[in-house]
């Protein structure tokens, strides 16, 4: 399904392109509650038909970005750009931007059509109109069986589906999602989360979701921001983020990662040299400006550590040994945890390609960590 | 499982809700007394209602009530609500909670400083006294006592739902009423009875505001009883007892029935 998805996607990339105009933008935003910096000067763009996720941990600020953006808070400093127009002074009911709340907000003393049929109302449009494009929306979300229950009827998918309707009723051209998934159990968010994906293929619209759940911003965005204490600290695709990380703040967010500390000890174009506080030395595809005697990171996820009891080839660089100090058995996998002679623990993990495999690694014993100079980054902060 | 009653606990509790109650029903039974005499019981008799209906000053003073009572309570309503709706969402500016505080103080305010202070206010606006000067002054202090009953339900009253319709595109007054106003409803109602079965009761307050005809039924009585009490002052007097009990029995279930609950509109 995914992979169907993906290469529809494939073309998809405005913020690559340098004569493509941002959608919406946040131009030098600050938010402040009183002394507190909820949001630092931040600059965003975001494009037309984009499926933008901004992530991070509780209290980072991406509510109190989404509610800038929809009007429910002013920021104290900056602009924020709608297909540039500044939005500064419009209040939340002019602007052609919906949102979902996390809590759901539905009417609870309207029926579900009539939660649905809010939005267009306001508008003024015809009855018949109306009626009509409920009635389109409700089927959308399947839920056109229970148009005339109350909200305190329904189950929690169900009320999450019945905002998700009203939000989108409207037609807006952004669609703003606040954690829409959270109350959800994970089978019904999986599901979700692609009919989320499809949604937004099939009406067009721009979508910017919060979430602080990192496989879901995987799985759905185009992009995603990463947000620590009021700032975005990486803004890039799922993959970029997942193999290209800024900083050890991001690469440790996004997935398992294995971060040694380094000094840099050579530069030459092709590579950069690197010598582990850990005791072993790095040779890594140079992508990134160090100077020789910095003081550096080095991060390398645990697919791409290779695991065996032979030492490699080229023992001397991209390898380190180690004894097996913990075996997790996933069925498709297995994640090693190894100790190095530094004490630091190491995680590798190797996919089981075979049912039987001779000489099985287990516990104890000496093993050989190996990666490629491809395999790892280089991370300045 | 409900604690069994010991001796002593039914002892203070007959004894406390006789002190409060046996008054009251006293007055009840002798407004059905046949005799003149208020202390004696001549025989069971509806007459003193019937004469109440030709007693013209009566009837009067009895319609002069409720018409404050009416208009004071509506518009304390109106003006409590937009007061409490002030004070729980327009954030914290300067001074909230003093405001806040001075809500509350009509509350425990003596009701003898309150008549007087308006009275005073009055004269020195040199505004006519009568039927207005007292609905006005109903309103001033009943007002209070809504804004606190709706304040108390706005407080528990879920934000993001005006907001969600707002986002929706309605503007703030239309998101008031329609989303709102439904859900706070039962405490508006419950407020807009306190207030009615406030200005209906109230003599301090309304000896010192009134003016030439417009007496209302408590000061007539008043000034009645003081000529001595007949039996027709108890049968008004029960009237306006089952009153004010209707009033505060409504509220009461009112407050707490749930706004248009679902459950009960579906089944
Ligand atoms: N109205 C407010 N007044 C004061 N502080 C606020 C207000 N709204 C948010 N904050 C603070 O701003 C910070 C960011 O809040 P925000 O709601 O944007 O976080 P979040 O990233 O959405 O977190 P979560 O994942 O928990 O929802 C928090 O520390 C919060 O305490
Ligand atoms: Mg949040």
């Amino acid at each position: 399904m995914k992979a169907a998805l993906g290469a529809v996607r494939r073309s998809f990339q405005p913020w690559a392109d340098p004569a493509a105009k941002p959608f919406i933008t946040f131009r030098g935003v600050t938010k402040r509650f009183g002394q507190f910096v909820a949001v630092d000067n931040q600059t965003l763009e975001i494009f037309e038909r984009e499926f933008h996720a901004l992530l991070g941990p509780s209290g980072c600020g991406k509510t109190t970005l989404l509610r800038m953006l929809a009007g429910f808070e002013t920021p104290s400093e900056g602009d924020i750009l709608l297909e540039d127009k500044p939005l500064a002074g419009v209040p939340p009911h002019r602007r052609p931007v919906n949102m979902m709340f996390q809590s759901y907000a539905l009417f609870p003393h309207m029926s579900v059509e009539a939660n649905v049929a809010f939005g267009l109302k306001q508008d003024k449009l015809p009855k018949s109109e109306i009626g009509d494009r409920v009635a389109d929306v409700l089927k959308l979300v399947k839920m056109e069986a229970f148009a005339r229950r109350k909200p305190d009827q329904l189950s929690g998918g169900q009320r999450q589906r019945v905002a998700l309707a009203r939000a989108i009723a409207k037609r807006p051209k952004v669609l703003l999602l606040d954690e829409p998934l959270g109350a959800l159990d994970k089978k019904l968010r999986e599901e979700t989360q692609f009919e989320l994906i499809n949604l937004q293929e099939t009406l067009g619209l721009t979508f910017v979701i919060v979430t602080h759940d990192q496989e879901e911003a995987m799985t759905m965005a185009d992009r995603i921001s990463v947000m620590d204490h009021g700032r975005i600290v990486q803004v890039a695709s799922p993959a970029e983020i997942y193999e290209r990380p800024k900083s050890r703040y991001v690469a440790d967010f996004i997935g398992s990662v294995n971060i040694f500390e380094a000094e840099v000890d050579n530069v030459t174009p092709e590579r950069i040299h690197l010598a582990t506080t850990d005791g072993f030395d790095v040779a890594c595809d140079a992508d990134i400006a160090a100077a020789k005697g910095q003081t550096v990171w080095f991060a390398v996820r645990p697919e791409k550590v290779r695991i065996s009891h032979a030492a490699p080839a080229d023992a001397g660089i991209n390898a380190v040994a180690g004894e097996v100090w913990d075996i997790a058995y996933f069925g498709d996998m297995t994640l090693f945890n190894v100790r190095l002679d530094s004490g630091r623990i190491v995680r590798a993990s190797a996919m089981n390609a075979a049912r039987i495999v001779e000489q099985p690694i287990t516990w104890e014993d000496r093993v050989w960590l190996s990666w490629s100079a491809d395999a790892g980054v280089v991370l300045l902060d | 499982m409900m604690r069994r009653f010991t001796a002593f606990n039914l002892v203070s509790i007959v004894l406390g809700f006789a002190f409060l109650y046996l008054p009251i029903v006293l007055l009840v039974i002798y407004s059905f007394n046949a005799s003149r005499l208020v202390t004696v019981w001549g025989g069971f008799s509806t007459k003193w209602y019937a004469s109440l209906l030709e007693n013209e000053a009566i009837l009067d003073a009895a319609w002069v009530t409720l018409r404050v009572g009416l208009v004071s309570a509506t518009i304390a309503t109106v003006l409590g609500t937009m007061g409490a709706v002030a004070l729980v969402r327009r954030g914290r500016f300067f001074g909230r909670t003093l405001f806040t505080g001075m809500i509350m103080a009509p509350l425990v305010m003596p009701e003898v400083i309150t008549g007087l202070s308006l009275l005073l206010l009055f004269v020195a606006v040199d505004f006519d006294r009568g039927f207005w000067t007292v609905t006005i002054a109903h309103i001033s202090f009943s007002m209070c006592f809504v804004a606190v009953v709706v304040q108390s339900r706005l407080v528990t009253f879920d934000r993001s739902l005006e907001e969600a319709a707002l986002d929706l595109g309605a503007t703030p007054l239309r998101a008031f009423v329609q989303v709102t106003l439904p859900n706070i409803f039962p405490a508006v109602a419950a407020g807009w009875m306190l207030a009615f079965t406030l200005s209906l009761d109230d003599l301090v307050i309304a000896s010192f505001t009134t003016g030439p005809g417009a007496t209302t039924l408590p000061m007539k009585i008043y000034s009645q009883v003081r000529l001595g009490v007949t039996p027709e002052i108890n049968a008004v007097c029960t009237i306006l007892v089952a009153l004010v009990t209707l009033g505060v029995l409504t509220a009461t279930i009112a407050t707490k029935a749930r706004a248009f609950s679902p459950q009960a509109e579906a089944r």
